[in-house]
């Protein structure tokens, strides 16, 4: 078995080396990046020549687009990597790994509470589903939930804000805080109402869209389950239904339910890139849009870097949660 | 022709016979696989719903633009000044010298001739450009249907390429071509297209006509994994059975084999696959849209109609005028739910023990 871990980290980090080359290739191709943005209207009005912003890009590596020059500064900006240097964003002004620790956190507690209202709300709703399939129950709680996997983002957002915050104006809009509002500095439990406030609609329509797979995979898997053997066996010792759905069936359902819903969990930290935007929530995926627009190139690739690591992670983590929970598995 | 006839008499004649088979024979028709499917497809209702839903937002976007062109004479692009008095009133409150609150009105008359709204001749309205609306959603249909099944097909052409090499080759060609998979599968989607596509913006080189391919070529570059990883599931699967060892010892080429003998047993699997996709590929589509890195301005395309409601561009047409991005929302959810109940009947209909 450990050889087996063993095997799969180092898959993973060859993958991850391959992902990095990708990234970097894309980002380096991006024929306007941070300087030449930050440059332009200088070089436009002749404070800067041309040879300024050369040496400007030299001085950060940015300079040689050939195919040797970028492998060349993709070597250093591994080595870099590897000592836990992202290097320096040119947009925030500051290391990658500090912004990323910085705004990380927002973004985390928006997707953690969500995805927990989405396990309250779906698997009970799948399990039900499943039970009284073909039920009118069923079909309506089904359709709503394919619904919020064909929701756009951005349009179930703006229709909230439509709703929430325009017509009936009980949310705020956007933002993280009450602009127009002054906390005295010691109202610690007022300014984290209000930031409470604030995220209310955010994590509403990252629940909405989610909740629609959790609670469709637990039906699915519900359903797998009610079909075998053994709970026919468990009715037939007379069993009275709750307790064949809850302790046999459902008991069983969890396998695949804990192994995708672990392997969910460091994705958490990767930012929500659209929602974030719209409502305006100084998050990671925020800040990931905003760099990206303005070619931010090392914080794209830290960034980029992240969410693959987050995904290789998640991968690991479902994979060694689907031994633990189920005992007859034996990976080799 | 006279084989069949003289078989046909053959079975005229035992039926005639009335023996056990033919009676057998009489009360069970023969329905071919293919038939099954459909018959398994056309019962379940959500399915006869998404395919209803699929036919009406096509015959909408490839129609409609036909009709309105053909009646009216306009295009997407046409510009229409419709001329309105708008009201604007503002309020102030002030207390006056005698302590007294007084409310001060101010209402001026602006000419307004874009964002017209919803009217007999514009059904929708027109919006911040002075495009009709309805029309444009008409023109934004077509190029999340076009987009979406090329993107689907070729995905599924180098999924199916990729996957049937790496399925049947299996030792090197295996374990490279599914790292290749592994790192593309590994790419994080969103961010990855952003930075493409603003590459593809900025390039001065290409014309912006041109950007709705280069958009198609990223999005395939994003989703052709899952297809290549099934189709070698189903051939890891498939090669060991005696079938594949009879058509080996006729001596048929390798390619013969993979493509004419093991793909098209994949192929169930890989048209679910593809429906379920085309939704994802208008959703994805859209947000790039959306963000403005999609289809150029002066066309239409669902995600930039609605992109006018982002309240970062100021409040108004959020809250003012639904009319110019909640219908184009409601299309993007009737398209991507329609492919989604077709592409769960069809999953049905192929594999009754999948059933719900």
């Amino acid at each position: 078995m450990w050889k087996y871990f063993l095997r799969r980290i180092a898959l993973s980090l060859l993958i991850l080396l391959g992902v990095s080359a990708l990234i970097y290739l894309l980002s380096m191709l991006m024929p306007a990046d941070y300087i030449d943005n930050q440059t332009y209207a200088a070089l436009q009005s002749g404070a800067m020549t041309k040879e300024d912003v050369q040496r400007l890009k030299e001085l950060y590596g940015l300079a040689d687009k050939s195919f040797k020059g970028i492998v060349k500064s993709y070597l250093s900006w591994l080595k870099s990597t590897m000592s836990g240097d992202l290097g320096f964003s040119f947009l925030y002004g500051k290391p990658v790994t500090k912004v990323l620790s910085e705004y990380i956190w927002i973004s985390f507690l928006i997707a953690f509470i969500s995805y927990i209202l989405q396990i309250i709300i779906g698997i009970p709703m799948g399990i039900k589903a499943s039970v009284n399939q073909y039920s009118a129950y069923d079909y309506i709680v089904s359709v709503f939930a394919m619904m919020g996997t064909a929701l756009p983002s951005f349009f179930l957002s703006a229709l909230l804000m439509n709703v929430f915050a325009i017509k009936l104006g009980i949310l705020p809009l956007q933002g993280l805080t009450t602009a127009t509002k002054l906390f005295p500095p010691d109202a610690h439990f007022q300014i984290l109402l209000d930031k409470a406030w604030h995220l209310v609609l955010p994590i509403s329509v990252l629940t909405l869209l989610g909740v629609g797979g959790t609670m469709k995979f637990t039906r699915t898997n519900m359903l797998e389950v009610l079909n075998s053997d053994y709970i026919r066996t468990a009715r037939a010792k007379g069993l009275s239904e709750h307790e064949v759905t809850y302790k046999h069936a459902f008991r069983n359902t969890m396998i695949p339910l804990v192994t995708s819903l672990s392997g969910m969990l460091p994705g958490l930290f990767g930012g929500a890139m659209i929602t974030e935007t719209v409502f305006a929530i100084p998050g990671i995926g925020y800040m990931a849009l905003r760099a990206t627009q303005q070619g931010d190139i090392p914080f794209i690739m830290g960034y980029n870097m992240f969410l693959s690591i987050l995904t290789v992670l998640g991968m690991l983590i479902s994979d060694i949660m689907y031994m633990v929970v189920d005992p007859r598995v034996k990976l080799s | 022709m006279a084989m069949e006839k003289q078989n046909d008499l053959n079975n005229n004649y035992t039926d005639n016979n009335g023996s056990a088979d033919s009676v057998l024979e009489q009360n069970f028709r023969v329905i071919s696989p293919g038939r099954m499917v459909a018959k398994r497809f056309f019962k379940s209702k959500l399915s006869i719903a998404g395919l209803i839903m699929i036919i009406l937002v096509f015959l909408f976007s490839f129609v409609g633009p036909l009709i309105v062109d053909a009646t009216w004479g306009y295009k997407e692009t046409q510009v229409f000044k419709i001329e309105r008095n708008s009201d604007m009133v503002s309020k102030a409150e002030f207390y006056g010298p005698d302590g007294k609150l007084y409310t001060y009105y101010d209402k001026s008359q602006t000419l307004v001739v874009f964002k017209a709204p919803p009217s007999k001749d514009h059904w929708l309205g027109t919006d911040t450009s002075g495009f009709d609306i309805f029309t444009r959603l008409m023109y934004g249909g077509r190029i999340s249907l076009v987009i979406s099944f090329i993107v689907i097909f070729l995905e599924t052409f180098i999924g199916i390429v990729l996957g049937g090499l790496s399925g049947y080759f299996g030792k090197w060609v295996d374990q490279l071509i599914m790292r290749i998979v592994d790192i593309f599968a590994c790419l994080p989607g969103l961010p990855v297209l952003l930075v493409l596509s603003a590459t593809i913006n900025s390039i001065e080189g290409i014309p912006a006509e041109h950007r709705i391919y280069y958009l198609m070529a990223f999005l395939t570059l994003m989703g052709w994994t899952g297809v290549a990883r099934i189709v070698r599931g189903q051939i890891l699967m498939l090669r060991e059975q005696e079938y594949m060892m009879a058509a080996e010892t006729t001596g048929i080429s390798a390619l013969h084999r993979i493509f004419r003998h093991l793909v098209p047993n994949a192929m169930p699997q890989l048209i679910v696959n593809a429906t379920l996709g085309l939704g994802g590929v208008i959703l994805y589509e859209s947000t790039l849209s959306y963000l403005g890195l999609g289809v150029p301005f002066p066309r239409a395309a669902w995600g930039s109609m609605i992109a006018l409601a982002d309240p970062s561009k100021g409040q108004e047409i959020l809250a003012n005028y639904p009319n110019m991005w909640v219908p184009a929302g409601i299309l993007i959810v009737v398209t991507v739910l329609g492919f989604s109940f077709i592409g769960d009947g069809l999953r049905d209909a192929f594999d009754p023990r999948m059933k719900r």
